[in-house]
């Protein structure tokens, strides 16, 4: 559920990354929201802007596209406009972000009611998300698809790993291997998850995850997070097995189970009288 | 006493065990060493005797049976063999670790390097304890004496003999220093002896907080006017910045500064949360604490001090992960789960002229667990 509408810079700089991309609405509303935030918007944003003047009709194929798309699949619980209804929040405001990473990563048409959408396949081609993640972002300003120079994993992996520690490991385990949260919810594992799914899940706050927005977290420090978490899936645990990072419940699991269970053995074969 | 005790017991040769047994009819035997019953003392007599009161009649030992190893001379030979080779499978692990730890080096800055040499030099270290270990016991077992025998405790007290001697020793002792004639040396001695351990006394409570450990524990370093910053960064927080859904980890302005930073921190980190306002159930008396749903927290949980931070923006609960209680954020940090006592103390904050976060006061009421001298004004 994404709710924000105060983060006016980032929202500015996302739609420069889209018309960066070459997509660009000619439509008078879409127009007009462009022309406004480009306004209101710094010098740089200015100056990228007025680099990609150029295709547009394919935009609004892509709009058109997403809007049938966002019709058959979504808009029985988002609503027609996106207006939300009991069953599922507003999608005013969410942004490109949210749509790529609820969809592309499966969470999105959900399967069934529950504690939490879960991961499974993404119902959708990457072009078929990118347009319901354009149609969705075309109707209010939110935050957009991050600039690739973020999702490389080339930051500081040790200020990554503290900032990691900070805002994410007490629901993330410190490993990134995810832990319980209340009444069935949890906080997925973090291993192998794609920079560009890390990144849209700070930038967006999914589900119960809080809001990590571009002032809390700075995008160099996302980054440096992304390469931490990267380094941790290119690293194996120094200490040989780790059972799972789940700490203390694993850990004491195998011990009760194989070092008390050894033990056990090795006093009975101490005491036995010999044949 | 009904009972004499040999000498020599036979079955220290190992045969004839079975005729012997621990002091079942020794009744009295517990007396010696103590003042009270008889003034026989056994040289044999262990002095821990149990009265029996049923009647039970020691069974003795079990018949001896001998062991494979005992009648075949071959398995013998095997068993040998086997301990042989345990105590070589410890030398080959020794060696092995050595060559290990040299062959697999610890590469700085490459942490799988780690593990390797972990894992190649425990596997050595243990076959080489190992081996050892199971070689002497499966020799024990197999190939060792192993009919069971009965070894007497001696009697604590020593003989009158003894006792006189230890006694002159202490007399004699006594009238060569002259320590009980003596008295100026013997108590400025005692008074010396006395005064060595109040040093350590005094830098033990040195080592104590100078400060009343209960004002330490009611109070953080919290003032009116002071800005929340991020942690660990220390930048200052802006209300602009804190969108809907957010969850900030917020520590006091200056406190990575502070030589007492880590001790201060413990008490005063708080986690700061964006929820709209009207989802606020504000009580009487805090209406100025949040700012336009802005509410800040006290990061300590009040059950054992546990870091509470799993906060979920769609439910607006806070949970712990020590103990799994839970926190309604929306009702003021109320308990809704778990073993807390008392809500998270909130931090009152509202903005300075320059749009920053800053803390209208200290928190109200101590943070964290309760403690003896803990009292709410």
């Amino acid at each position: 559920m994404r709710k924000s509408t105060a983060n006016a810079p980032e929202q500015k700089a996302a739609t420069v990354r889209r018309r960066k991309a070459g997509r660009r609405s000619p439509l008078a509303s879409i127009a007009l929201i462009l022309i406004g935030l480009v306004a209101t918007g710094g010098a740089y944003a200015l100056f990228t802007s007025s680099a990609t003047a150029s295709t547009s009709t394919s935009d609004t194929k892509l709009i058109t596209e997403g809007n049938k798309l966002f019709q058959a699949n979504c808009a029985t619980c988002h609503g027609m406009n996106l207006e939300g209804t009991k069953q599922a929040p507003t999608l005013l405001g969410v942004g490109a972000a949210s749509v790529q990473f609820q969809v592309s990563t499966g969470r999105m048409p959900a399967a069934a009611s529950g504690p939490q959408e879960e991961e499974k396949p993404s119902q959708f081609t990457d072009a078929q998300v990118m347009a319901l993640a354009e149609f969705v972002a075309s109707k209010a300003p939110g935050p957009g698809i991050p600039a690739k120079q973020y999702l490389g994993g080339n930051g500081n992996a040790a200020k990554g790993a503290q900032l990691f520690r900070t805002n994410c490991a007490m629901c993330h385990n410190v490993a990134g291997a995810g832990g319980a949260l209340t009444e069935g919810k949890f906080a997925p594992s973090l291993s192998n998850v794609s920079a560009l799914h890390i990144y849209e899940a700070m930038e967006t706050g999914p589900q119960n995850m809080p809001v990590f927005n571009d002032k809390n977290i700075t995008p160099a420090q996302k980054a440096n997070i992304i390469t931490y978490l990267k380094y941790l899936d290119k690293n194996p645990s120094p200490g040989g097995l780790d059972l799972g990072n789940l700490g203390p419940v694993s850990e004491g699991l195998f011990v009760w189970i194989f070092g008390l269970g050894s033990v056990v053995g090795v006093t009975i074969w101490l005491t036995a009288k010999a044949n | 006493m009904g009972r004499t005790l040999p000498q020599d017991h036979p079955n220290a040769k190992g045969k004839s065990m079975a005729q012997h047994d621990d002091g079942v009819t020794t009744p009295d035997a517990h007396a010696a060493g103590s003042t009270t019953g008889t003034e026989v003392v056994l040289s044999n007599d262990a002095g821990t005797g149990v009265v029996p009161t049923d009647g039970l009649v020691n069974p003795g030992f079990p018949p001896h049976n001998p062991r494979q190893t005992d009648l075949d001379p071959r398995k013998a030979k095997n068993a040998e063999r086997q301990v042989a080779f345990l105590f070589f499978l410890s030398i080959v692990g020794s060696v092995f670790a050595l060559t290990a730890y040299m062959v697999f080096p610890i590469v700085p800055g490459d942490f799988s390097s780690i593990r390797t040499n972990n894992l190649f030099l425990g596997i050595g270290i243990t076959l080489g304890l190992l081996g050892v270990g199971l070689g002497a016991v499966h020799w024990a077992k197999q190939l060792m004496r192993e009919d069971e025998s009965v070894e007497y405790r001696h009697g604590t007290r020593g003989t009158e003999a003894t006792r006189a001697k230890a006694a002159e020793v202490f007399v004699l002792g006594n009238e060569e220093s002259g320590i009980g004639r003596r008295t100026l040396i013997r108590n400025s001695l005692i008074g010396a002896l006395v005064l060595t351990p109040v040093p350590a006394v005094a830098l033990f409570r040195g080592l104590a907080p100078d400060t009343d450990p209960t004002y330490l524990l009611d109070h953080t370093m919290w003032r009116k006017g002071m800005r929340l910053t991020h942690d660990p960064t220390g930048i200052p927080i802006k209300a602009s910045d804190v969108t809907l859904g957010s969850a900030f980890h917020v520590i006091p302005e200056g406190l990575e500064q502070r030589s007492d930073a880590l001790e201060q921190k413990a008490k005063a980190a708080v986690l700061l949360m964006r929820l709209q306002p009207q989802d606020l159930h504000v009580t009487k008396g805090r209406e100025t604490w949040n700012y336009n749903g802005i509410i800040a927290y006290s990061k300590i949980c009040t059950h054992v001090g546990c870091p509470v931070a799993l906060y979920e923006q769609d439910t607006h609960h806070l949970l712990c992960p020590c103990h799994q209680s839970q926190f309604d954020m929306t009702h003021e940090a109320r308990v809704i789960f778990g073993p807390a006592r008392r809500p998270l103390p909130q931090l009152p904050i509202t903005v300075d002229s320059e749009g920053y976060l800053v803390a209208r006061s200290d928190f109200h009421e101590p943070v964290g667990p309760d403690f003896w001298e803990r009292h709410v004004s």
